[in-house]
């Protein structure tokens, strides 16, 4: 009978990483063993490969690449994993797709604890079996100290369009009307209240969410009315409306007052001096629809508990300058620009 | 939001805008300049442009600290954050400022200098007490609202001991900007810019009082009506204006009662009196050298002046030739007659400092009003 | 230089500080730099400091005033 063998498991409590996790050792497959592949486990995973197979159906497939930097890791409502997870499914789904895989790879410093990474993959794991797509295959890297802000998370996804389906940023036409799925700038507000030199106490979490089954209903309620949809991260819903604009050679038209903003959210920019239009979302997305398709298309979002606070906050007009005109709602006009620079808090 | 909601209203918006428009007589234009960049930012963000009548036109004062800091102060600025013992702290607001050849406090820290966004002085106080082995300095801005914590930040930097805490200190005054507009040539004897009135700023006004713009009021008969920041506020505050030029009265009068008194916060101004004292003349951009106008650290408490423990030789930079923002900033141009103005200009890489700070005259039309202007050149 | 927001007191804390809250939103500020400040006053906030109490006397005036313009049919300014 020979020994049983034995393996010291990691020391997840108070172990933190060192550069020999990197290095392609033993010590690194017993930590994409005991953190990656128990936390993510699926069919693919448990081949060992570097790779993972599937069969290709019919249809045209989408490909999605992001990057995860945040800072902090650690936010109210969720964490760079789980982010990692919603945003490259959400990626994937702005174009109508149904997401099928996730691959994710992990850049992570020397000196990150052990805790904090399996809080990371368990989110991530947590995240990809609500939403039902597997992260089937990843990488593992370590660099010194001070080279990575305690881990950066890099990710694709595929998924595969229904026949006949095509979205695209450039087909949204004068008179189409504009939708957001639900209350902007939660995400980036929960974000900062972490952050140290802007600390403030609220009780708002990050939207951060898997929007592919919403887009589902969408789809079918819309039929070819939908023209494009994408979500509103970095820059916020004014990024992604100045990008249509100059994609679609239109201009927007915006009520202000019909924007859905929580009044926490409202309250935390003014003391801040931010505005909420460039606030960065997770868990909504905005979709140019034509008029004919859009009350529709409104019901079925807000039959959906992701879309309950839909609305449609303007429409597109034509505007050889492209401008994303608004309508305040105290009734003068103004533009929403594009964010210049970073988006600092502002004092005066 | 409590005493925020109630002055946006939309409704009571367009019936100031109805009362406005009654009494503004059609035979005349009224120009009123309002003095504070808070009140720059509110007009073009809610559109309020866009709810007077055509003969009510705003004019857009050099109230915004950042933008009136000249160009060899951010140069001295950047120059103590590139100092490897020094931690610089200061405002959002000032990281794009632009100094000389292209530098900015942002970019200095991208460069690897100490430089920390920080919200209050008393978070400047906190990485002090923190971290004892860097020299912490604050960049001290601001007109008299923003004075006061820098007051506060020195005497708690004087109890605590901190050896380590200084403030370059930038601060202004109102009255003194506001005269030095109301004697230059072009309002007093060429009459190249028209000016009715004034709205007085809002919080500078919850420190100083109402009674310091008395002086303003009698010696150069403009009517000045202090404002709160809300859109509703400023609308009520033209509307008093235009009441005051119609009857040919030049007073000193309070829109904002629920935070402005005639004596303003004497607590407040007791703090700054104990730490700060006049200096004889101060540079501001646009506007040349200002007798009177700026604020120092009184010798008692020398041990905290970032610009004697550094030794900071002041040296004055020249704006880009072509830069506007000194005609601007006095209301003798407007952003679109700056050449730069949309093109080399604009918050992505600003020439000049009302570019980049959100109350600029030029970001405001920028960031919020620029479509007007091709509406204007459609209609002309 | 004067973005400043109003916010109500909710609790004083030692050294001249105090928690003031915003639609749910709660900051810790300095309110050393008013007088008497006591919970359920509302201050004007900048940077981090109180600058002011709020007069809800005349605050109810000034929107009096705004309400009657809403109303008045004649000519003339308040």
């Amino acid at each position: 009978m020979s020994p049983k063998a034995y393996r010291r498991r990691l020391d997840i409590k108070n172990g933190r990483v060192d550069l020999s996790h990197g290095s392609g050792g033993r010590a690194m497959a017993q930590l994409i063993a005991d953190v990656f592949h128990e936390a993510l486990d699926n069919e693919w995973l448990r081949q060992g490969n570097d790779q993972a197979a599937f069969d290709v159906g019919a249809g045209r497939m989408v490909m999605t690449t992001d990057g995860y930097v945040i800072s902090p890791l650690f936010f109210p409502g969720g964490n760079i994993g789980s982010l990692a997870v919603h945003g490259t499914i959400n990626d994937v789904a702005m174009a109508g797709a149904r997401p099928l895989y996730l691959s994710a790879s992990f850049i992570i410093e020397e000196g990150f604890a052990f805790a904090d990474l399996k809080r990371i993959a368990d989110s991530m794991g947590e995240a990809a079996r609500a939403a039902g797509v597997p992260v089937v295959t990843g990488d593992t890297k370590v660099v010194e100290r001070g080279k990575a802000d305690g881990v950066f998370i890099s990710t694709t996804g595929i998924g595969v369009v229904p026949v006949g389906l095509n979205l695209s940023a450039e087909k949204a036409c004068p008179g189409d009307r504009v939708i957001v799925s639900g209350t902007l700038g939660d995400h980036g507000v929960a974000v900062m209240s972490k952050r140290q030199n802007l600390t403030f106490d609220t009780a708002i979490v990050s939207d951060s969410a898997a929007l592919h089954e919403l887009v589902a209903t969408m789809v079918t309620a819309a039929g070819s009315g939908l023209r494009v949809m994408r979500d509103p991260t970095r820059g916020g819903l004014a990024a992604t409306l100045n990008e249509l604009a100059q994609q679609s050679k239109v201009g927007f038209r915006i009520d202000e007052d019909a924007l859905p903003v929580k009044p926490e959210v409202a309250a935390a920019c003014e003391l801040l001096g931010l505005d909420p239009l460039y606030v960065a979302n997770e868990g909504k997305l905005v979709a140019i629809v034509a008029p004919e398709a859009a009350d529709a298309m409104l019901a079925a979002m807000r039959a959906h508990p992701l879309g309950r606070d839909a609305a449609v906050v303007g429409e597109v007009v034509a505007d050889d300058h492209r401008f994303v005109q608004m309508t305040t709602a105290f009734g003068g006009g103004r533009i929403v620009d594009w964010l210049s620079g970073e988006q600092l808090p502002r004092i005066c | 939001m409590k005493y925020v909601d109630e002055y946006r209203d939309g409704r009571l918006a367009r019936s100031l805008a109805s009362s406005i428009a009654r009494i503004a007589d059609p035979g005349r234009s009224y120009h009123f300049m309002e003095f504070c960049g808070g009140h720059t930012h509110a007009i073009s963000r809610y559109g309020i442009e866009d709810l007077l009548p055509a003969n009510v036109r705003m004019i857009h004062g050099p109230g915004c600290p950042v933008c009136v800091l000249p160009v060899g102060r951010i140069d001295a600025a950047i120059a103590l954050a590139e100092r490897p013992e020094v931690t610089l702290c200061t405002y959002g607001d000032l990281m794009r400022v632009p100094g000389s050849h292209g530098t900015s406090l942002l970019r200095a820290k991208a460069a690897g200098a100490d430089i920390r966004m920080v919200y209050s002085t008393l978070d400047a106080i906190g990485i002090a007490e923190a971290e004892p082995e860097r020299q912490v300095v604050f960049f001290a801005i601001g007109f008299e609202t923003t004075t006061p914590p820098t007051a506060l930040a020195i005497r708690l930097a004087a109890q605590k001991k901190l050896s380590n805490f200084s403030v370059f200190c930038n601060h202004v005054l109102t009255p003194s900007a506001i005269q030095n507009i109301l004697e230059s040539p072009d309002v007093r004897t060429l009459g190249t810019v028209r000016i009715d009135g004034f709205i007085g700023p809002a919080h500078v006004s919850t420190v100083i009082g109402t009674e310091p713009y008395n002086f303003f009021a009698e010696e150069f008969a403009k009517p000045v009506v202090v404002s709160g920041f809300e859109p509703l506020d400023v609308m009520q505050a033209i509307l008093m204006l235009i009441a005051q030029v119609n009857d040919g009265r030049h007073e000193v009068e309070n829109q904002y009662v629920r935070a402005v008194t005639p004596g303003g916060n004497a607590r407040a101004k007791a703090e700054v009196a104990e730490i700060f004292e006049l200096r004889k003349s101060f540079e501001w951009r646009g506007l040349g050298v200002v007798p009177y106008s700026g604020l120092r650290l009184k010798e008692t408490y020398a041990a905290f002046d970032a610009e004697r423990r550094f030794g900071i030789d002041y040296v004055p930079a020249r704006d880009n030739p072509a830069c506007e923002c000194g005609a601007i900033l006095r209301g003798v141009k407007k952003p679109v007659d700056c050449k730069l103005f949309g093109t080399v200009c604009t918050p992505e890489t600003p020439m000049g400092s009302c570019m980049v700070s959100a109350e600029g005259a030029c970001a405001a039309h920028w960031t919020y009003g620029r479509f007007r202007d091709h509406a204007r050149r459609k209609a002309s | 230089m004067c973005l400043a927001i109003p916010a109500e007191v909710t609790e004083l804390l030692p050294d001249g500080m105090a928690r003031v809250t915003l639609d749910g939103v709660g900051k810790i500020v300095s309110v050393a730099l008013v007088e008497d400040v006591a919970v359920g006053d509302y201050v004007v906030i900048h940077v981090g400091y109180a600058l002011t109490k709020i007069d809800p006397e005349e605050a109810r005036h000034t929107l009096a005033l705004l309400a009657e313009l809403a109303v008045a049919p004649a000519e003339g300014a308040p």
